[in-house]
């Protein structure tokens, strides 16, 4: 009898490791559902008696698809696992709380300076530099008494390419729990409240379970967490869209200021952090927060999760310092394209980032060196194209995501969207005028200034940059 | 299919939840399969909400549809990294395929074929799902079985 860890994990389950695990269980097998380690292309991946599978199809062809030992499997040793430490290696129900109510005996002041000594920004996309956050929702007061302050964590995780707030929420849900206790106890919020998108049912059942678990284990007792599902709505990631939604309305994006730290869910101060930047709070005070900021590249500190996908031979999610280059995780950590075609071009940060080219590929990933390169990191999600990609047909669907996921609030993103979409479906059709490419041009600047927050205002940056890099091979082609 | 008091339990249930009204009508989708006039009513009489506010939550949400979905329900990821691995042609076959555009049902109701932007799978392109089921490096042929 062995063993046998087998992942519960969305794509492992889509690929067969329900019926590896219901299998290995009738032959005897110590079977343990953990985590999935966020290696794509080894799925279903098992791990027997601390040997490494994958990806496993068949159990009496293992021997094809031997791994070596999991502790030295390069593809984890290599990486930094600080907030995808244990995601993998255990049952995430198996959790002993005591480093957790350690952490909720410190000083919330404490708490505060070693977030602001990490350099932790967030992680969503906007790169802020959280200790700000926590200190303003630490400071707010009410004028009617004392006010009820939340944290509300955004695992609305739509852009295309990513897949790391899903990896965490089902193989380490008490990473999260515990990222928000500890940003509860710092900052004086009592309530928690989770907006999981409705596109990741696996782990809406995990963290449900893990919220029982902490219930049973008398977690809930001093902060209470809520578990709250989504409908479909891409625009409900923006933080103010994502309050709206929580009260039970049309996620339409609120006027700021105020913020939401100031004034968010029902008016009340409100910590809203995406998924990982929460998760990265225990791996901070665990090694200190000086020492986490000497990971990574300048202001960028720390690790990101990586996540590898579109059209790339070994995709998944790295754990990384900021500071690796483009070409480093592509062309190594990804193995180039999976149709073996050359590279065309990589989405950075989701349907809001730029398309990068080789020229672009020695960029190291830090928030300054992208901004450099009118890019952003977003997410953390990379969308490797090989060399078919159609550029003018990109840029198209550009506006047409924010025409299809506009709140329609403000009339830049809302009309310019739609007005986008026909004036480059025209330039598709070989309408290359002058005159329509300064109406795009013209556009877009109306878009990036005007718009009331980042859905209009970054829709240019995947138009420009894949429309401008199309122009300029047309030109080089005429 | 669940009575309209079942519907109004349903409802109620929800009263007192962070986000109630969006969620009362998100589980109305997952027991019934898509929201009807009734429903609206019943969302707004227990939420104390006017028609027109909850017909406008109905609207904005891409998951509460308010026509009956097909049985065999394709969904098929629009997205960016599906697009890199060739979800435009697979939605274009599916399309001729079935004779229906996406975002449209059957007259039979026997298949309705929709988008939808991104499963977190987007390393296994494309992604899709079948009712319930997900699947990843999805074909033609997988699709239609």
């Amino acid at each position: 009898m062995s063993r046998v860890l087998v992942p519960n994990e969305a794509l492992a389950n889509a690929l067969g490791a329900n019926e590896l695990a219901r299998e290995l269980q009738v032959r005897g097998h110590e079977v343990i559902r953990t985590g999935g380690f966020g290696l794509a292309w080894l799925e279903p991946m098992l791990v027997i008696d601390g040997e490494a599978y994958g990806p496993v199809q068949d159990l009496d062809a293992l021997d094809a698809v031997a791994l070596g030992p999991l502790a030295k499997l390069p593809e984890l040793v290599r990486q930094q696992r600080i907030v995808f430490d244990r995601c993998g290696h255990v049952d995430p129900m198996d959790y002993d709380p005591s480093w957790l109510l350690e952490q909720l005996e410190r000083e919330p002041r404490e708490i505060i300076e070693e977030i602001k000594a990490s350099g932790l920004r967030g992680r969503g996309g906007a790169g802020f530099p959280a200790h700000i956050k926590w200190q303003t929702v630490s400071d707010a007061v009410c004028e009617t008494g004392a006010p009820q302050k939340y944290i509300v964590v955004n695992a609305d995780e739509g852009d295309s390419g990513t897949f790391a707030d899903r990896l965490i929420m089902e193989g380490d849900p008490f990473r999260l729990i515990e990222g928000m206790m500890i940003s509860g106890h710092a900052t004086g919020a009592d309530k928690g409240i989770v907006y999981l998108r409705s596109e990741y049912p696996l782990a809406a059942e995990i963290f449900a379970n893990a919220m029982e678990k902490a219930k049973a284990l008398g977690l809930l007792e001093r902060f209470d967490i809520e578990l709250f599902i989504g409908a479909g709505a891409y625009i409900c990631g923006e933080e103010t869209s994502m309050l709206e939604s929580l009260e039970g309305k049309r996620g339409e994006v609120r006027f700021k200021p105020p913020v939401p730290a100031v004034a968010g869910l029902f008016g009340q101060p409100t910590l809203v952090h995406n998924v990982i930047t929460l998760c990265s709070v225990p791996g901070i005070l665990d090694m200190g927060g000086k020492a986490y900021a000497e990971i990574g590249t300048g202001a960028s500190t720390g690790t990101s999760t990586f996540q590898l996908a579109g059209n790339i031979k070994r995709g998944g999610l790295y754990e990384l310092p900021f500071g690796i280059s483009l070409r480093e995780l592509v062309e190594d950590w990804g193995g180039g394209t999976r149709t073996g075609r050359p590279f065309g071009a990589v989405q950075v940060g989701g349907p809001l980032g730029a398309y990068l080219f080789e020229r672009h590929l020695d960029t190291p990933l830090g928030y300054e060196d992208m901004a450099a390169l009118d890019a952003g990191i977003g997410h953390g999600g990379l969308v490797v194209f090989d060399d078919t990609i159609d550029l003018v047909q990109q840029a198209h669907y550009a506006f047409a995501f924010c025409a299809h996921e506009s709140c329609g609030k403000c009339t830049p993103c809302r009309i310019g969207s739609v007005r986008g979409k026909e004036a480059v479906a025209a330039l598709a059709s070989g309408e290359y005028t002058e005159d329509r490419l300064e109406v795009i041009d013209e556009l877009c600047d109306l878009m990036e200034q005007t718009s009331l927050c980042q859905m209009g205002g970054m829709t240019p940056i995947p138009v420009r940059s894949a429309l401008g890099e199309a122009l300029s091979r047309k030109g080089e082609v005429n | 299919m669940p009575s309209s008091e079942a519907i109004r339990d349903l409802v109620a249930a929800c009263v007192g939840q962070v986000g109630a009204p969006v969620t009362a009508l998100r589980k109305i989708v997952d027991t019934h399969g898509h929201i009807e006039d009734e429903h609206v009513r019943i969302v707004a009489d227990v939420f104390n909400l006017s028609l027109a506010d909850v017909r406008g939550i109905v609207s904005f949400y891409a998951d509460f549809r308010t026509s009956p979905r097909g049985r065999k329900h394709i969904r098929i990821c629009q997205a960016e990294a599906c697009q890199s691995v060739g979800s435009r042609a697979l939605t274009k076959e599916m399309t001729e395929a079935l004779g229906i555009a996406l975002g449209d049902t059957s007259e039979d109701h026997a298949v309705s074929l929709d988008g939808v932007y991104c499963l977190g799978l987007c390393a296994s392109g494309p992604c899709a799902m079948v009712n319930e089921r997900i699947l990843v490096h999805a074909t033609r042929e997988e699709l239609l079985r």
